[in-house]
Parts: structure tokens; C-alpha cells; sequence
């Protein structure tokens, strides 16, 4: 076989079952349950660590939220 | 000579390890001190680099067999060169110790890519505005500057202008940015963030050098030629290594969505980079070069390329800047974070099969066409819940768009970016297509994605970021900055329409034939015809320009006058 058929076969069969497969899997894995809550969390990052780095190794929730949230 | 060199560092480390240990200093110091060894040791090798990289330049200026080549290599002689120098002037100089630093971001680099977005967004929307009104007035190629500053020569360093270097300035910038905020880190690996931004900034010189002199492998968006791709190409390694390394040192356990959308537009960028580039040039003193793609493989190469620059430089980028900028300036979290992942999955699967619907009746197979139709108008799906997410993460908060020019910019730009990729897909449908194709329908839909959603989000984002990274309040006038919003929408709009004016009238004139089946007009009949909506599309782009320059502005004003701020110094060392 040349190999741009074999290379074509693969791309609408196996190739294309893993990539549909791996989105749907994205998909079931972001409504597993409990991600709202742990996409919350997640959500506010941008509202954490303002004006200067984490300060300890390790300790990646901190305790307070810098900036006021309406 | 090597040798030689690693014994005065070895004793040099002896005599500094000596006094460490008579003074009876902290251990942080003796780490210090064996940083700077190390740097001194770089430093050596930096020499010897830049002094052979000036020297190959030197001996390329003298044997160049296209001026494009030469002058590049008098530019890279007079950089090296002058780095040599620099360099050479600080080897040996007591260097201040750098352990400290890991408790501050990496801002000053910001502020530069800030300062050059602004400064490149102005150049590029200038040239455009220029080679729109040398479409509408011929007149304006001039004769003295033929062969340089034609249409055909400003044309490619217009668009590479406003992507590459305002956009692309805006992109490093607001990602370093991101990427320290959302990973709780400081920038991964040193003063490479700098040898990235100057890095790029001399990218930018050459290619527009380039295209001016005629230095151009005429591929759509990869007009510069081997030896500047090959400069691009090791610069983005090094923006990799810094993204990727600040991520993998985060201090947050979940990277935030906009890293991935960032992530996604470094990598996707270099994979095009490297496949639509690779040529085989012809001298290694020469510009010129050949591409190793042939026929139509070569034109599905390029516009594989050339959508995927699109999508993953002027979408997947942005919208890591609108997954930031937004919840930032609206002072909520995102609407959906599901959504959002989601979001980026989607797109990142399907834009990557878009291109071949640049190729509709060529001699690409029909199967090839039809799948990038199809990819495309799937597309409408994440396009559209990228910009449900965007725009609800104002719900609640919709009085700010009444009280807050800034995030009104934002929320336009979002507009923008739905309506265009409404356009977008509804144009890679091969019926509609065989009438916009070749018109300047095309032409209208990338100013209002470029224009609306990649400028606006970039006003925007350069809005929030001026203030916070000089310290100030709050900006210096939030009046300028809605006659900012308004000129630059009101300079969209009519670029837009005259747009399709233009182009559904030139794309039916093409089409028209009388009864016995000859065509009616000819192709200068069209070109004609266009010249009133040429010259409303050139106000279009005055309007668009003078909003940028009351930008700028803005911008500086509030950098030297608006009042600073003086808390955040003070109360900024973490609680945590």
C-alpha cells in the first residue's frame, strides 16, 4: 500500500475515533461531579496573588483573597 | 584559553569562598557569589558568540548578492557588535545578587512590551491608512519610490505591522503578565524574557526591512525569508522555555484557562512556523530561497498556515488576553469556567482543519475543500460559547458599560469577534464563497476581526495594564478613552461596510454576462467603480489612527501626570 493511503486509512478511522473520543472525554471530565466547586476555586485565581508571588513553597491557597469581590 | 579561563574562576570562587568564610556570611550570599561566578563564566561565552556572529555578519555584508541580505547583515553587525561591547564593558563589574527578586513579579519587561505595542500598533494602522488611500489614489506610489514603497512592498509590511508586531508585542507582553498573576510566580529563567522581547523587536526590523527591499518568499503572513525565520524561530524556543517554565513553577495547583489559551498559540505558532518555513536557500549569502512543497501541497502548506494564524495567533492568543482582562476589569470571576474548557478544546481541534477553505476551485481534491468548509462552520459552535462566556461574565455588572469606557472597549471587542466568526464561516461555504473569493469582502472581514475584536481587547487590556504597571490610581482621562472607543468603532463600521459594498458589487460585476454568455465588464470597470467606497474605507482608517494616537496619549499622560499610587508599595508584602 502507498503510504499516503495507509496514512489517510488511519486518519479517518483510528485517528479520528482517538481525537472525537478525547474531546468527549474533555467534556464528561469538566461535569464530573464536584467541579463547580472546584471550578470555583479555579475561576478566581486571577483575583489571588496581585502584586507579588506566592511567598511559600507548598502553601498554594491562600488565606484571604487580596482584592474585593462584588 | 579555556583553561586558563576556568583557573581564574576557580581561584577567584577560592579567594571568594575565603572571605565568605572569614566574615562568616549567610549561606544565601556564598550562593550569590557562586550565581555571579557563573555569570562571569557566561559571560566569556557570550563574548565569544557575539564576536563570531559579528564577524559572520561582517563577512556577509561583504559578499551579499541581494541588497534585502546585506543590510540585514549590517543590522545583526551593528547589534552584535554593539552587545559585544556592552558585554564586554560589564565583564568583571560587581553584579547586585538576584536572590531577592523571587518575591517580586517580573514587570519591567512588561512595561516595554506595553511601550512597543503601542508604538507598532501606531506604525502599522499608519501604513495601512496609507496604502488604503494609495488604492483609491494611484498617484500616491510615487515614482521616486519604486520598488520600495509601492503598494506591493507596504502592503506586506502593513499586515505584518499590525499581526506580528503590534499584535504579537501585545500577546508577549500581556502573557508574561498573565502567566506570573494566574501561576503566583515570577518568570522562569532570568533575563531570558528580555532576550525575548528585544529578540522579537529585531525580528520585527528585519522582516519590515525586508519587505522594503524586496527580501520576500511571497507566502501570505510568512513573507520574511530563511535567515530572519530561523531568528524567529529560536526567539519563540526561548518564549516557550519562559511561558512553559514559569507554568511548571507555579505556586496555583490548576493552571487558569488563559495559560492554555496562551500555551495553545506558542506551540500551534511554532509547528506553522517550522512547516510553512522550511526552505532550502539558494546561497547562505543570499535572501532567496525555495521551498521544499510543491504545487498544490505547497498552497495547502501555506493556507494551513495561513488559517491557522488566525486561529491560534489572533484567536486562541486573544482570547487568553479576554479570559483575563475581562473577569479583571468587570471584577468577577468568568461566567462559566466549564465553559471555558470546553471552549478551548473545541477550538483548538477544530481550527486546525479549517484552511483548505482558502482553497475553494483550485486544484485542491474537492474532499480536501469540503472538509475545511465543514471544520469551519463547526467552528460557529466554541466561536460563539467563547463569546457567550465572555460577554456574560459581565451579568450583574452590566452598569459598568454605562460608567466604564473600559470595559465597554472590551465588550466591543467581543461583539466584534462574534460577528466575525459568524462572517467567517458563513464565507468558507464554497456557494457563498464563489462570490466573496478575491473581492474585498475578504478584505472587510479581517479588518473587523482585526480592528474590532484583536485592537479593541488589545485597547483594552493596554488600559488595565498602564495603571497598574506604573503604579498609578487610575488612568489620566476617561473621557479620551471614550472618544477613543467611539472613533475607533465608528472607523470599523465604516471600513466594514464599505467593504461589502465593494465586494459583493466586484464579485457580481465578475459574474455578469449578457445573453450570449460574454462577460459584461472588464476588470478595470470594477476597479473603477470602487473608488467611492476605497475612500470611505480610507476614513475609516483615519478615524481608526486618530483613535489610537489619543491612545497613546492617554497612555503617557497617565503615566506622568495621573496621581500614583502610593499603598500598593507599602501593603503589597503578602499575607500569606
Amino acid at each position: 500500500m502507498e503510504i499516503y493511503t495507509l496514512l489517510r486509512e488511519f486518519a479517518d478511522s483510528w485517528m479520528l475515533l482517538f481525537l472525537f473520543s478525547f474531546f468527549v472525554l474533555v467534556v464528561v471530565w469538566a461535569f464530573r461531579p464536584g467541579s463547580t466547586k472546584a471550578y470555583e476555586d479555579t475561576a478566581s485565581i486571577p483575583f489571588r496573588h496581585v502584586d507579588a508571588p506566592a511567598r511559600v513553597r507548598g502553601e498554594a491557597k491562600p488565606a484571604a483573597s487580596k482584592e474585593a469581590r462584588t | 584559553m579555556a583553561i586558563v579561563l576556568m583557573q581564574i574562576n576557580a581561584f577567584e570562587a577560592h579567594v571568594l569562598h575565603l572571605k565568605h568564610g572569614l566574615n562568616g556570611f549567610h549561606v544565601a550570599l556564598r550562593i550569590a557569589g557562586n550565581k555571579a561566578k557563573g555569570r562571569k563564566m557566561s559571560n566569556y561565552i557570550k563574548l565569544i558568540a557575539l564576536g563570531l556572529v559579528t564577524l559572520f555578519a561582517m563577512i556577509g555584508t561583504n559578499y551579499a548578492r541581494d541588497l534585502a541580505y546585506q543590510v540585514h547583515a549590517i543590522i545583526v553587525m551593528l547589534v552584535a557588535g554593539g552587545l559585544f561591547l556592552y558585554t564586554l564593558r560589564r565583564t568583571g563589574e560587581p553584579q547586585p545578587a538576584a536572590g531577592s527578586l523571587q518575591n517580586e513579579y517580573f514587570d519591567s519587561v512588561v512595561r516595554y512590551g506595553v511601550i512597543a505595542t503601542a508604538f507598532w500598533g501606531v506604525v502599522g494602522f499608519l501604513v495601512g491608512t496609507f496604502i488604503a488611500f494609495q488604492l483609491a489614489f494611484p498617484a500616491l506610489n510615487f515614482e521616486w519610490a519604486q520598488g520600495f514603497a509601492n503598494f506591493g512592498r507596504l502592503r506586506p509590511l502593513h499586515t505584518s505591522a499590525v499581526i506580528f508586531a503590534f499584535g504579537g508585542n501585545a500577546l508577549i507582553a500581556t502573557s508574561f503578565y498573565v502567566v506570573q498573576r494566574t501561576s503566583a510566580a515570577r518568570l522562569w529563567g532570568g533575563n531570558l524574557a528580555w532576550f525575548v522581547f528585544w529578540g522579537y523587536q529585531l525580528f520585527i526590523v528585519l522582516a519590515a526591512t525586508g519587505y522594503l527591499l524586496g527580501g520576500t518568499q511571497s507566502k501570505e503572513y510568512a513573507e520574511p525569508e530563511w535567515h530572519v525565520d530561523l531568528w524567529l524561530t529560536i526567539v519563540w524556543v526561548a518564549y516557550l522555555a519562559v511561558f512553559l517554565g514559569t507554568v511548571i513553577k507555579r505556586k496555583e495547583p490548576h493552571i487558569y484557562v488563559a495559560n492554555w489559551f496562551y500555551l495553545a498559540f506558542i506551540v500551534t505558532v511554532a509547528m506553522l512556523h517550522l512547516v510553512n518555513n522550511a526552505t532550502i536557500p539558494v546561497s547562505i549569502w543570499g535572501s532567496k530561497s525555495v521551498i521544499v512543497w510543491a504545487g498544490v501541497q505547497d498552497a495547502m502548506v501555506q493556507w494551513w498556515y495561513g488559517h491557522n494564524a488566525v486561529g491560534f495567533f489572533l484567536t486562541a492568543g486573544f482570547l487568553g488576553m479576554m479570559y483575563y482582562f475581562v473577569p479583571k476589569q468587570a471584577e468577577r470571576p468568568v461566567f462559566s469556567y466549564k465553559l471555558s474548557i470546553i471552549h478551548f478544546w473545541a477550538l483548538i481541534f477544530l481550527y486546525i482543519w479549517a484552511g483548505p477553505h482558502h482553497l475553494h476551485y483550485t486544484a485542491l481534491p474537492d474532499w480536501a475543500s469540503t472538509l475545511g468548509m465543514v471544520f469551519s462552520i463547526v467552528l460557529w459552535m466554541p466561536s460563539w460559547g467563547g463569546m457567550i462566556n465572555g460577554l456574560m461574565t459581565l451579568s450583574g455588572a452590566w452598569d459598568k458599560l454605562r460608567t466604564d469606557p473600559v470595559i465597554r472597549m472590551m465588550v466591543i471587542s467581543i461583539g466584534f469577534y462574534g460577528m466575525s466568526t459568524f462572517e467567517g464561516p458563513m464565507m468558507s461555504i464554497r456557494a457563498v464563497n464563489s462570490l466573496s473569493h478575491y473581492t474585498d469582502w475578504t478584505i472587510g472581514h479581517v479588518h473587523s476581526g482585526a480592528l474590532g475584536w484583536n485592537g479593541m481587547i488589545t485597547f483594552g487590556a493596554l488600559y488595565f495594564l498602564v495603571p497598574v504597571l506604573w503604579k498609578r490610581e487610575r488612568l489620566y482621562s476617561l473621557s479620551l478613552v471614550s472618544w477613543h472607543f467611539w472613533l475607533a468603532t465608528i472607523g470599523i463600521i465604516l471600513y466594514a461596510a464599505s467593504m461589502w459594498v465593494t465586494g459583493i458589487m466586484e464579485g457580481l460585476m465578475w459574474r455578469e454576462v449578457d445573453a450570449d454568455g460574454f462577460l459584461v465588464n472588464s476588470f478595470a470597470d470594477t476597479v473603477a467603480a470602487k473608488f467611492p467606497m476605497y475612500v470611505v474605507r480610507g476614513l475609516g482608517g483615519v478615524m481608526f489612527l486618530s483613535g489610537a494616537l489619543i491612545m497613546c496619549y492617554n497612555l503617557w499622560m497617565t503615566v506622568r501626570k495621573a496621581p500614583a499610587k502610593e499603598s500598593s508599595l507599602t501593603v503589597s508584602v503578602p499575607a500569606e
